[in-house]
């Protein structure tokens, strides 16, 4: 899949700033006052900018306020309310906070909210029979597993942050591993999509057009393998090696910060590969994976 | 709504036919002609004349080559647009419901009016038959000429798709595939139509004819071996045998 | 489902339709023109028509981005700067007009000779020779030459017409095709509807074709034939199929010249010549009195054992020479199989499969007939087994006779005119003897005493001048390539520029694009454009080009007439040219103006019509010197060829008003068409349909309807009397005779008889060093060079790798995204690669004309077309290599002249990828400079101006 800009930001951003607001509205003893406004800035900052990212993978954004009315069977429709709603109760959750009232069970309310737009944010991709390597419960695990380690990074809990660098880097590996043999797992073969496989093995000659168009713009996209390989480590390297490096040295301060934009460079990379290395079935007919 | 309808009576499709097709590209012109001019928006084209042209398209037309175990290669021209699948992945995943499949026909369709230009609903269609369209916007796709097949305005031997009207070698069929005994569906019976990617479970009302078995070579030798027989193997010997076949005319 | 949205099912679809014939492509087809508010809306099939019934290719349907093509020219030019910069200015039709008068009248006063006319796929030949022949000038001919001429002659002088635009399989009745050497043809669309036919019915169809795609892709069994060695595969399948006495000897007997009795005395002067009567009428010995008679006397019943002697010479019938040639071991499959690059039984098998085809389905009409001999026939039995060829075979040195090698595997099968196999469309069946000869010898200030073109009979009908000089600039119909009915355009510019046989002064090219696509030796035919002499005056000195669009040809013209598109113009696809019949009925059509242009452009007919009348060419001037015609139309409506027969044959006027056929102008006669969707049908009578050579029902009716002047029956020529007659010259039994260097050749190739040689070429370049077959096809999605302005079909076909085999391929170690180094004898290409199983073992190709100079066609010079397209021209040239002698043959068919491009070999290498396509020519300057400053409004700004007809 084409790994566009605007989506690979909108998934990394509105997940730090949902992870934030998870671990916010789980916290028992929230920030209050000014701090609480930082913090609760800082997740919106990030949400909202990661949803302004978004609309500008819509192609029609004037339109976008139609996109609540599928709820019932879209999950893009699902994660549009589900944001909308994360952002409201949390708001009215921080509104209180500043004026130093924790209405606790509205945070764990507005907590399971954000959850469940990182998740339906997840879900978008994993519903896709389509793309092999996303259709899989590990698509909203490492979604979620990634949005609660941000979160965790950005309001500073070392020890909740240190084991969930651990458990989403591994799983981000295992991902990797699993992922890559998804599409053949999933059975989708020129065979199947032409079906020529019985009488001999099938093989794209003349393409239907020369010219480029939508499909191999946006579905089409290939990474060389070692190019891949370079990236998955650096991405894993970043996202959660260093950040748990930095996180266990003095000045928690400095280095937690540090841990951050380390870990939110290597979510960006690892968002990259994971558009980018994402195989559609589509690209059989033109002879690609 | 973008739920899919629960059943739907008639399902209107096409049958492309593998064996007669023979790649012409017919089909694709013909719908970009047509649609360049009726339902939605016109489908447009970037870099007309420039160094990178695209643009959108409903039908387009691949090809392959197959490797059979023994003989020559085999080559197969592909035709492939929406194939308005019965299990359209294509539809409950878009959030606008501009994505919809109706009831009446089975036939998918976009509502411009209300598309977002998400691209969402051509990424879970497994079968490439969805295009943005780069001016407008919207997602384009194959409408099964939805305004012509019912349209009073055209003479009745004119509703039928534009890319049906317009092949040459007669390789695509449009008609009923609900209904057991329609034209199409014997054709599909006959012929033993197939879906593609039956494993995504999309369940295709379109249904593709196999290309029939080619190079038969040897199959039926020992039937042909006597047509061969020699009469002479000399010009001498050939000539008796005119002398004693004209003679007996 | 409950909100699902409400849609308008019924849209109207446009505010009119108008119905004319598409020229996306020269196949003609009926189109129903939509327009809304006076544009263009939409482009789809006429169900009426007789050619298409309906259906449309992609060209077609794309016909109305021809219209919004930036590329479209606007206004006359006059070059300003140097040839091939394409720097020019715009003037006023006045000015152009004058401008060409003031080159051609002195010309036609002096030396009609200087001027060089020659046209492209233009489907208004009858025009164009007829005002050719007006000026005065022998060299005219339209592009048949580079094109399909073997085929062409060889159908004619065999068969009285050829598969090329005059035939057709009976789509209706066979049982097996055979398919040649065909990508897509000029019956595109009919073609494709008959091999549905064909499927639906169950019967089979194999293609012989090095590549399989297309029409091969979909047949049943695949030949993947060495390119060139067609004529030793058809000559095995005569082998076995006259061994086995799988032939119709009734047919043979009948219908071709197989009894008719040969002169069989080496040392006889006429050896190889017919027996022939007083009045010249070749003999045959008649089975009921044993006796000579004429081929066509009443009831005569020839014999194919026939024998005579008279005069001391020994007579027999042609049919031993036929058994004694093709019965020996040299055909036998085993022998050509390797060379032919297929296996034994192969070939066997498709013998067998022809002959069970043949003599074992019964297809037999129940329709009494009588032929020419006065016999009646209860039925008209079939042989359903039908063939068709095109440029496989035809573009090859050795094309003529392949072809005729075809027609007599055709005609042993009596698979000609019979139910089932192959077909004429009128006006056809017409043979050689009935066409016009040669006229070449032209009289300042007069008209060439008859058409340029024509169809020799012998030496003494070429086109020679006293001292034994071709008279022609292409060289036509001289020794060099005697039976060149349709001349040489791939000659004309190198001829020309080389002063040989002399030079020329003027030019004229309409609807060709020669500087690329059209030429080999693509960038030589732009040097010879703008070579110069010491004067530095231009070799050629004007070249005036009638194009509609800013082509490669434009930049290398002096003076641009820019014609309309063939919406906007009147056509004739006449029945005195290439008309749209159909096997069962006689059919012309027309173009007409369904929109109006928006700029300063006019057809080129009319432009060519108001020229006539300016240098007062005889037919196109009034008694008193004013024009005759003010536009084609006119010239359509009233000009007459013959008393009562004129371009178009329907509703013209009778005694009792309206008849059909014959008759005199009617005034109204373009809008009865326009009333019938832009065409005209005369169905055959049943009892004429089949069997038209020998038929009178069908002689009679082509009589009535003014195809001939009388009936003309014609035996197939299996011996081809006129081919003997040349090697008789070259044997030195005959005046003229050929000069020295050419008496072998024109022995060996002119055999009355077919034979296969390989292709010139092999005897030029080594094929150890060459081993590699290099081809083109035509893109059923494009037509030449002119598709590429399309916004549509050029997202379809926009970069053209070349294909190569899996051998190669392996050979070479490519894989996905390498180059190649294409390398021939006269040049060498880097090209894109890519490779293809279906493909014959040594054969590369590509697709034609994809390849695109930069800058031309108001695309931008960085389009994939430019910089990843290649022409293969570049490797071929218009001359084979030098030999000992010095001298260099044209790289053409010896007997017909027709381009040999598919002979080209080559060698490959891997190479580095570069940056674009080698070779890389420069943008074309002004072109590029225009392009950016055009004042024409973009297609999608269109003034709304199309208001009426002009
Ligand atoms: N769409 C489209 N239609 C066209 C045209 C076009 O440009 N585009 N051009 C028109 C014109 S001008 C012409 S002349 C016709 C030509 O129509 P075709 O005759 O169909 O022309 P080509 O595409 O040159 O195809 C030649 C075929 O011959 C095969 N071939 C080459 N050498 C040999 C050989 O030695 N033996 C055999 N058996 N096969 C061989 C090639 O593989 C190829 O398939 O098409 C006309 N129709
Ligand atoms: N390598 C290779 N080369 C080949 C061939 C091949 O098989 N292989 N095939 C050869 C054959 S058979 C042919 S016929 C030639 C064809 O080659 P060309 O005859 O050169 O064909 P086009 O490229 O279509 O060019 C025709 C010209 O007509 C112009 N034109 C288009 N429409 C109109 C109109 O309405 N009016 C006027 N006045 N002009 C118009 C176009 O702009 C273009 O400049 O190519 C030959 N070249
Ligand atoms: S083919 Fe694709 S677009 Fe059409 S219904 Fe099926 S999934 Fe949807
Ligand atoms: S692109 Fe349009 S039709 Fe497709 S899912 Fe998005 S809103 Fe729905
Ligand atoms: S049915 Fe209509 S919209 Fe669909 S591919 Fe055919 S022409 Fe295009
Ligand atoms: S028009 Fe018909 S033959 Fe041509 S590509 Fe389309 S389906 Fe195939
Ligand atoms: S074959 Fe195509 S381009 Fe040629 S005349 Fe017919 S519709 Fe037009
Ligand atoms: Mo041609």
């Amino acid at each position: 899949m084409h790994p566009a800009k605007s989506i690979i930001l909108f998934t990394t951003l509105s997940g730090l700033g949902f992870g934030l607001l998870v671990w916010l509205g789980l916290d028992p003893t929230p920030p209050t006052g000014w701090v609480a406004f930082v913090f609760f800035a800082v997740a919106y900052a990030l949400a909202l900018g990661g949803l302004a990212a978004s609309s500008r993978h819509l192609r029609r954004p004037e339109r976008a306020l139609k996109a609540f009315s599928q709820w019932r069977s879209s999950w893009l429709s699902r994660e549009a309310w589900g944001a909308l709603l994360a952002l409201s109760v949390m708001a009215l959750y921080a509104l209180l906070l500043l004026f130093g009232v924790a209405v606790l069970p509205l945070g764990w309310l507005g907590a399971a909210l954000s959850l469940a737009t990182v998740g339906a944010t997840a879900m978008i991709y994993a519903q896709l029979k389509t793309v092999p390597r996303w259709h899989h419960w590990s698509t909203p695990a490492l979604f979620l597993s990634l949005a609660l380690t941000g979160g965790a990074l950005l309001s500073g809990r070392v020890l909740a942050a240190s084991l969930l660098l651990i458990v989403s880097g591994a799983l981000q590996a295992w991902v990797w591993w699993d992922g890559d043999k998804r599409f053949a797992r999933a059975g989708t073969t020129l065979s199947s999509a032409t079906g020529l496989g019985e009488r001999g093995t099938p093989r794209a000659l003349f393409p239907p057009h020369t010219g480029s168009n939508y499909l191999l713009d946006e579905m089409v996209y290939v990474v060389g393998r070692r190019h891949a390989q370079k990236l998955r480590v650096i991405a894993l390297l970043l996202m959660a090696l260093l950040p748990l490096i930095l996180l266990q040295l003095p000045l928690p301060h400095v280095f937690g910060l540090l841990a951050l934009v380390s870990h939110t460079a290597g979510v960006l990379v690892s968002r990259w590969l994971f558009f980018a290395e994402a195989e559609h079935v589509v690209g059989l007919y033109y002879g690609r994976r | 709504m973008t739920d899919l309808p629960q059943h739907s009576e008639k399902k209107l499709g096409l049958v492309i036919d593998l064996d007669t097709c023979v790649g012409c590209h017919a089909c694709v012109v013909a719908c970009k002609g047509w649609n360049d001019q009726a339902y939605g928006a016109p489908l447009s084209d970037s870099e007309p004349y420039g160094a990178d042209p695209s643009g959108a398209f409903l039908n387009r037309v691949h090809s392959y080559e197959v490797l059979p175990e023994t003989g020559p290669a085999q080559h197969v021209h592909f035709p492939k647009s929406c194939l308005h699948c019965e299990d359209a992945p294509c539809v409950p995943v878009c959030p606008t419901g501009a994505s919809y499949k109706r009831a009446e026909d089975g036939i998918v369709l976009v509502n411009e009016d209300a598309c977002i230009g998400c691209g969402l609903c051509a990424w879970a269609c497994p079968y490439g038959a969805r295009e943005m369209d780069p001016s407008a916007g919207v997602m384009k796709k194959c409408t099964l000429c939805v305004d012509r097949i019912y349209n009073d305005a055209l003479p009745e031997e004119d509703r039928e798709p534009a890319c049906v009207r317009t092949c040459p070698a007669n390789a695509r069929h449009f008609g009923d595939l609900g209904d057991p005994e329609s034209a199409v569906s014997q054709l599909v019976a006959e012929r033993g139509g197939i879906d593609l990617m039956p494993e995504q479970g999309t369940r295709p009302v379109n249904k593709y004819l196999p290309p029939r078995p080619r190079d038969g070579w040897g199959g039926d030798t020992d039937v042909l071996a006597p047509y061969l027989e020699p009469v002479a193997e000399e010009p001498e010997g050939f000539l008796g045998w005119l002398d004693r076949t004209l003679g007996k005319l | 489902m409950t909100d699902q949205p409400k849609i308008d099912l019924s849209p109207r679809v446009s505010d009119e339709i108008r119905k004319t014939t598409c020229y996306m492509c020269a196949c003609r087809c009926g189109i129903n023109v939509h327009l809304k508010e006076g544009k263009v809306s939409y482009i789809e099939g006429n169900r009426d028509h007789p050619i298409n019934r309906g259906v449309l290719c992609a060209k077609g349907a794309a016909g109305i981005k021809q219209v919004t093509s930036p590329a479209r020219l606007r206004a006359p030019l006059r070059r300003v700067g140097p040839r091939g910069s394409g720097e020019f200015e715009e003037i006023s039709w006045e000015e152009a007009l004058d401008l060409a008068t003031s080159w051609l009248k002195p010309l036609r006063e002096t030396a009609p000779e200087k001027l060089a006319f020659f046209t492209g796929r233009d489907q208004s030949q009858s025009l164009t020779g007829w005002w050719a022949q007006q000026f005065g000038t022998p060299n005219y001919a339209a592009h048949g030459g580079f094109c399909s001429v073997n085929m062409a002659a060889a159908g004619i002088y065999t068969l009285g017409g050829s598969f090329w635009e005059f035939g057709s399989p009976d789509w209706e009745h066979a049982q097996l095709l055979l398919l040649f050497g065909v990508a897509e043809d000029h019956d595109s669309n009919p073609i494709k509807m008959g091999l549905a036919k064909l499927k639906a019915r169950g019967a089979r169809i194999v293609g012989v074709n090095p590549i399989r795609s297309g029409y091969n892709a979909i047949a049943d069994e695949w030949i993947g034939i060495t390119p060139g060695t067609d004529g030793l595969f058809i000559l095995s399948l005569v082998h076995e199929l006259l061994r086995a006495g799988k032939i119709d000897l009734d047919f043979l007997a009948r219908f071709s010249n197989a009894p008719v009795l040969l002169d069989c005395d080496p040392k006889s002067p006429d050896h190889g010549l017919f027996l022939g009567d007083d009045a010249g009428r070749p003999l045959v010995i008649d089975r009921r009195t044993g006796k000579p008679a004429p081929w066509d006397g009443e009831g005569v019943e020839p014999d194919l054992r026939g024998k005579l002697r008279r005069a001391g010479v020994t007579h027999r019938a042609v049919m031993y020479d036929i058994a004694e040639r093709y019965l020996a071991p040299d055909y036998a499959p085993e022998k050509v199989a390797e060379r032919c690059g297929i296996a034994p039984e192969q070939i066997r098998r498709v013998a067998a499969e022809l002959a069970r085809a043949a003599f074992d389905s019964d297809v037999t009409l129940d329709q009494p007939w009588t032929d020419f001999r006065g016999v009646a026939h209860k039925t008209m039995p079939g042989r359903p087994v039908a063939m068709h060829a095109m440029r496989g075979i035809s573009a090859h040195a050795n094309g003529f006779q392949t072809c005729r090698a075809l027609h007599l595997l055709q005609t042993l099968l009596g698979a000609v005119e019979t139910p089932g196999s192959f077909r004429f469309k009128p006006p056809y069946p017409k043979p050689a003897s009935a066409h016009p000869r040669p006229h070449f010898r032209s009289t300042p200030g007069q008209p060439l005493d008859g058409p340029a073109l024509g169809y020799p009979q012998g030496p003494e009908d070429l086109a020679l001048t006293e001292d034994g000089a071709p008279a022609r600039i292409d060289k036509a119909f001289s020794w060099e390539n005697p039976l060149s009915p349709h001349g040489l355009m791939h000659m004309v510019i190198s001829n020309a520029a080389a002063g040989d046989p002399y030079r020329i002064d003027t030019l004229f090219l309409y609807m060709a694009n020669m500087a690329w696509n059209s030429s080999m030796n693509t960038r030589g035919t732009m040097e010879m454009l703008t070579a110069t002499d010491e004067a530095g005056e231009y070799l050629i000195p004007h070249v005036i080009y009638a194009d509609a669009y800013r082509s490669e040809t434009v930049a290398y013209a002096d003076l641009i007439l820019p014609d309309t598109t063939y919406l906007e113009r009147h056509d004739c696809i006449s029945l005195l040219d290439r008309p749209i019949s159909e096997p069962d009925a006689a059919a012309d059509a027309i173009r007409w103006p369904v929109i109006a242009p928006d700029r300063d452009v006019r057809p080129f007919q009319s432009v060519l019509l108001d020229l006539g009348a300016r240098l007062g060419l005889p037919g196109m001037v009034t008694e008193d010197g004013a024009p005759k015609y003010t536009d084609y139309a006119d010239y359509i409506t009233n000009h007459e060829r013959k008393p009562g027969i004129g371009p178009l044959a329907g509703w013209r006027m009778g005694p009792q008003g309206l008849t059909h056929g014959k008759g005199d102008p009617n005034a109204a006669q373009i809008d009865s068409y326009i009333g019938n969707g832009g065409f005209f049908t005369a169905p055959l009578p049943e009892e004429a349909a089949y069997y038209k050579p020998w038929n009178r029902a069908y002689q009679d009716w082509a009589v009535s309807f003014g195809l001939i002047d009388k009936p003309q029956p014609a035996l197939i020529q299996l011996w081809c009397e006129p081919l003997r007659r040349f090697q008789l010259a070259a044997e030195g039994k005959r005046a003229p005779q050929p000069p020295e260097a050419l008496r072998g050749r024109i022995r060996t190739t002119l055999d009355p008889l077919p034979l296969w040689y390989a292709p010139m070429s092999d005897a030029f370049e080594d094929p150890a060093e060459y081993p590699v077959h290099a081809l083109t096809q035509r893109p059923m999605a494009m037509y030449h060079s002119w598709g590429s302005q399309n916004a549509w079909l050029r997202q379809i076909h926009g970069v053209n790798p070349l294909y190569l085999p899996t051998y190669w391929w392996d050979k070479l170690a490519l894989s996905e995204g390498d180059w190649v180094r294409v390398t021939s004898s006269h040049g060498e290409i880097t090209v894109p690669a890519a490779r293809m199983a279906a493909l014959n073992k040594n054969t590369v190709w590509t697709w034609n004309a994809i390849g695109k100079r930069k800058g031309a066609w108001a695309l931008d010079p960085k389009a994939p077309e430019a910089t990843k397209g290649f022409l293969l021209n570049h490797l071929i040239h218009e001359l084979l290599p030098a030999r000992g002698d010095g001298m260099r043959w044209s790289n053409s068919d010896p007997v017909t002249g027709q381009a040999a491009w598919f002979d080209l070999r080559v060698k490959l290498e891997k190479s580095a990828a570069p940056d674009e396509a080698q070779p890389v020519f420069p943008v074309i300057p002004g072109f590029h400079l225009s392009a950016n400053t055009q004042k024409t409004p973009s297609p999608e700004a269109q003034p709304p101006d199309n208001e009426g007809t002009p």
